[in-house]
Order: C-alpha cells, then structure tokens, then sequence
C-alpha cells in the first residue's frame, strides 16, 4: 500500500511564546523547529502501516526551504520520499495551502501511483486552522474524518473492497468509523507512540532525495494582521500553606467552592 | 438575512459548546442587525428546537433527511452548504470543537470559501475582523477575513452562556437539502462505550500530576483524593510520555480541554502545552515543592510542599 503523511515546519517554543517585532510571527531566535505531535505520531502510524502490510510512504511539508530537516527526520523513523513545497513562507493561508498541497499531491500520484491512506495531523501546532486536511481530501474525492486516535486497516474487507477503521475518542469511549479506500485521516496525539531514530535511520536520512516543487496557489480570503499575547489572568497566588500542616485550609477551599459538604 | 448556527448534537443530545456558539453569534447579529437562527441536522434533532429558541434562535431550520441518523462530516458539512444555499445567511457558525470545526471544513470545502476556526471575537465590517487562537491558545491572531459568507468557529469559553428565555418557542421550518452522494462513507458505524459516569471534559474536579509523581505507582494519592471529591485523575504530556497514564488522561494543548471547578495541579510545571489545556478551569490549586513553578505563579491557590505529604493530609480530612 502506499501512505502520505503531511507535516509542517514549526518553531519549538520553550514556557513562553515570544513574538517579532512586527507582530508577524513566533521570535524563532535561538529556538529549534519540530512538527506538531499529532504529526509525529501520523509519521509513526505510517511506518508501521508500511511495516504491516507493505509499500511505500511518502511525506509532503508546504513551507520554507528549512522544512527539509522534518523531511529528513521522517526518513529517519523509516519514511520513504518526501516531498517539499516550497513556498517561502511557514505563513500561507488555509486555502491557498490546501491548493498547493491538493497539487503537489495529484503530481507525486501521477509519477508514483495513488495513496492508499493520506494522513495528516488533527491541526497544526502554530495556526491551527482544522481545516487543510479536509479540503485537500475534498478536492480529491476521498472521505476524511478528523480527531482520530485509533487506526485498522483491513485490504480485503468481505466484499467492501479496502476498508480503514478509524476511531475517534468521545466522552466515554469511542465512535467508529469505516472508510472505503483510498481515505483520509487527521489524527491526534496518542493513537501511536513516535519512534526515536536509529544511528543507521539517522545515517540514511541523510541520502534522502528530497523533492522540492513550487507552487501557483493564489491566497484565500483568511489574512493574518499580527500576533499577539493573551492577556494573562492576573491572579496574585494564595498560599494557603506549607506541607500537610495546609491540609485543613485546602478542606476549607473545597467547602467553599461547594465541593464538599 | 440572519447569522446562521450549526448546533452540535449526538443523537438528539445537545452538546453545551453550541449554547456558547448561539451566545456568540448574538452578538455578530446584533453587530450586523439581523436574527440568530439555528441550523438542526438530523432526525433526532428536532427535540432541540426549543432549547434553541431560549437561547436566541428566532426560527429553527430542521434538516430531516431521513439517512442522517447519525452524525457523519461529509453529510453534516453539506448539509450546511445546502442550506446556505437555501438561507443564504449572512455568516454561519458553530462551536470549535472536533465535530464544529470538521463540519465547517467540509461545509467551506464545498462552499469554496474561507472558514476561520476557533474566533475570540468579531467585528463586522466590509472586510471582517476577527481575534482568533493560534497556538492551542499561547497567542492571539488579529485577522482579517475577505468573504461573501463568512464561516466561523468560536473558541471553547469565548462566550457566556445566556441565561435562557423562560417559555421561548422556536418557529421551526423543515429544510430539503441535498446531501452529497459521498456523505455515507464518513458515517459513524458503532460506538464503544469504556466508561460511564464522570470524564475529564466534565468532572467538577480533576486532580492532575505531573513529573513530580514521579511513577504509575505515585498516582495512587492522587485517585485516593479524587475518588473522595467525586472527581477524576488527569496528567500532564511528561507523564504521558513515561508511560505512567495513558493519553486518555493527558490534560493540555494535544490532549482534553479541562474546565472543571477547581482543577489541583500535583506536581506540575506548567509547561505551555499543559497550561493552555488547564487554564479554563474555574480555580487553581497548584501543590508543589517550588515556589517559583510556573504552575504555582499563575495558579489561584498554592500549597508548597510534597505532594506525598500533602495530598495524603487533604484525603484524611474529606
């Protein structure tokens, strides 16, 4: 079978978020680049897919130049191609994005043959728009449901053809879905846990031919103006005591908010 | 002309994010100067109706096509892309939940139009203004939207409830819509049921640990409390990652949303991911052996001291 994982380039901020000047984007000085967790963990699932039933996975960033170290991270967990659009920007709208990745992938299809499974994660980590997986998936005619935390992938269903298991978590437990293949999924952090690379994964990442496109996208009608913080609840903490000597003032609290009778 | 809401619901049970959605979009047709009306998808849904009304829908539009049994993305989203075609609303919204924004999705797909997820807060103008979340919640964006129909989702807590009009009924109209033919294949197909009873979205306390627990084993301190108090026991990612909970019970940005009453931070950092994922819950209480956690600074009550020291105390006493 053959998987496509999409991922995005993104600053790896530390206990506060710092912001440019200009109010343009995250301050990435002095900060590494990462991906978002729920797309580790859509680059894992497409590994042991590969792993269980065989062929070949294939990971697709839009962003700047500089994205090609997520697409070598991918190799080094066991993705096989990658594919980098590079728009000069981690900044593109959602549809403009979803535009440029809908292409992108109708090229890779028509050389290499078509995605059994496109997965990408729930939303990305920075702008968190929920939306580029569905209208890529849309656009070309394959059912997407997102928010999912757990994957079976049967190839010969009784009768329906391929089918993907798709489970997504709810209060108290979990909805089921089953999508005909070729499918789409937006998963999130937990349905898997994300590998750590070997030496020789590290190694042969390192080869990796990464295919750069550009793309003809024109922008969507979503414009960024600036960034800013959210006012923070300014709260002076109560200390209510030290050790278990503050036991009784927290039984207190609790009686107070009416937690306790 | 009205501002257009898509209520959430499971099978005929609203979902508490849409009053917020219907409270929210209030206040963009007050800006724009025209009503609130609700969109139901479904044939359960019908029973809402009322329910809506109280909270500002002047008119129910009921989609009842008879194979929406059942929730399902593709069939919601077009269903919402028909109707606007239909109503041809000024803006449409729902709740930015998983189910809200992944409608709106499918619906803006369809539409070819933009849709801005998870907003704060509006202006209506030629070219609309909206304060959106980016960052899981760490940072605001100020945007500007460019659209015949705008398509929102609204934040989880960016708008109060309204209290509920006593004795409101809904004019409710039956909606034909066309349904894609693909919205059968997003359908969901079963539920598994693991648990019954509190959860982490809904307990009225969550007792969550942190690194500071600092085994699976330590969590027993924490479940003893939170059996007593009629709560629940959350994490932060650490813990996660150390295979001492599972990702069920991850509190933060890639796990659940908490908004309990009072949430009681063991042993936690407050690393942003966690924090964004706890923030909204009503009261704070942060038990750690440092001061300086970013836990303790931002929380509304602190105890310093051994969480094993101290969690045991409050157990006896409740």
């Amino acid at each position: 079978m053959r998987v496509l994982v999409c991922v995005k380039r993104v600053p790896a901020p530390g206990a506060k978020i710092n912001i440019t000047e200009d109010g343009q984007s995250v301050d990435a000085t002095n900060l590494g680049h990462t991906m978002s967790p729920h797309e580790e963990c859509a680059l894992e699932l497409a590994v042991q897919l590969i792993e269980a039933h065989g062929g070949e996975s294939h990971v697709l960033t839009l962003g700047t130049a500089e994205a090609d170290e997520q697409c070598r991270w991918a190799a080094s967990i066991g993705i096989s191609k990658a594919t980098l659009v590079d728009a000069g920007s981690m900044d593109w709208d959602p549809q403009r994005t979803a535009s440029a990745i809908t292409d992108s992938i109708r090229s890779i299809e028509e050389a290499d043959g078509g995605f059994d499974v496109m997965i990408f994660g729930n939303e990305s980590a920075d702008t968190g728009g929920f939306q580029v997986g569905v209208r890529v998936s849309r656009a070309l005619g394959r059912p997407m449901v997102n928010a999912i935390k757990g994957v079976e992938v049967d190839l010969e269903a009784d009768g329906k053809g391929a089918t993907l298991e798709a489970r997504r978590e709810t209060d108290n437990g979990f909805e089921v879905y089953q999508l005909p293949m070729p499918c789409a999924i937006g998963v999130k952090e937990g349905i898997t846990w994300p590998r750590y690379p070997t030496m020789r994964g590290r190694l042969a990442s390192k080869k990796l031919a990464v295919d750069v496109a550009v793309s003809d996208a024109v922008p969507g009608g979503q414009m960024k103006v600036r960034l800013n913080r959210p006012e923070e609840k300014v709260s002076e903490t109560v200390i209510l005591g030290h050790g278990s000597e503050a036991a009784p003032a927290v039984v207190e609290l609790l009686k107070e908010l009416g937690l306790m009778s | 002309m009205s501002v257009l809401v898509v209520i959430e619901h499971d099978r005929g049970q609203l979902a508490d994010a849409s009053l917020e959605a219907l409270a929210f979009a209030a206040d963009v047709a007050a800006q724009l100067g025209v009503d609130v009306e609700a969109l139901l998808i479904g044939v359960d849904a019908v029973a809402l109706a009322d329910e809506c009304a109280a909270h500002g829908a002047s008119t129910v539009h009921h989609v009842a096509d008879a194979s929406l049994t059942d929730y399902g993305p593709d069939a919601y989203g077009g269903a919402v892309a028909s109707a606007a075609g239909v109503l041809s609303p000024s803006a449409i919204v729902a709740s930015g939940s998983d189910r809200g924004n992944e409608v709106l999705a499918y619906a803006a797909a369809e539409l070819d139009l933009p849709f801005v997820a998870n907003c704060l807060a509006v202006k209506t103008a030629d070219d609309w203004e909206m304060t959106r979340v980016q960052w899981g919640g760490s940072l605001n964006e100020e945007a500007r939207l460019a659209s015949s129909m705008p398509i929102l989702s609204v934040a989880s807590h960016a708008a109060e409830v309204a209290e509920p009009v006593t004795g409101a009924t809904a004019t409710v109209q039956t909606l034909e819509v066309t349904l894609p033919e693909s919205a059968t294949a997003t359908m969901i197909q079963d539920r598994i049921v693991l648990s019954e009873g509190v959860t982490l979205a809904t307990a009225p306390v969550v007792v969550g640990g942190g690194r500071g627990v600092g085994s699976a084993e330590g969590f027993e301190v924490l479940e003893a409390l939170a059996a007593k108090l009629g709560g629940i026991v959350g994490c932060s990612r650490a813990v996660t990652n150390n295979g001492w909970r599972p990702h069920a019970d991850q509190v933060g940005q890639t796990g659940t949303r908490i908004a309990p009453q009072l949430y009681i931070a063991c042993g936690i950092s407050g690393a942003i991911q966690h924090w964004v994922g706890a923030k909204a819950a009503k009261k704070i209480l942060a038990i750690n052996t440092d001061p300086a956690a970013n836990m303790v600074v931002k929380a509304d009550y602190a105890v310093i001291g051994d969480l094993f020291d101290v969690l045991p105390a409050i157990t006896d006493l409740t």
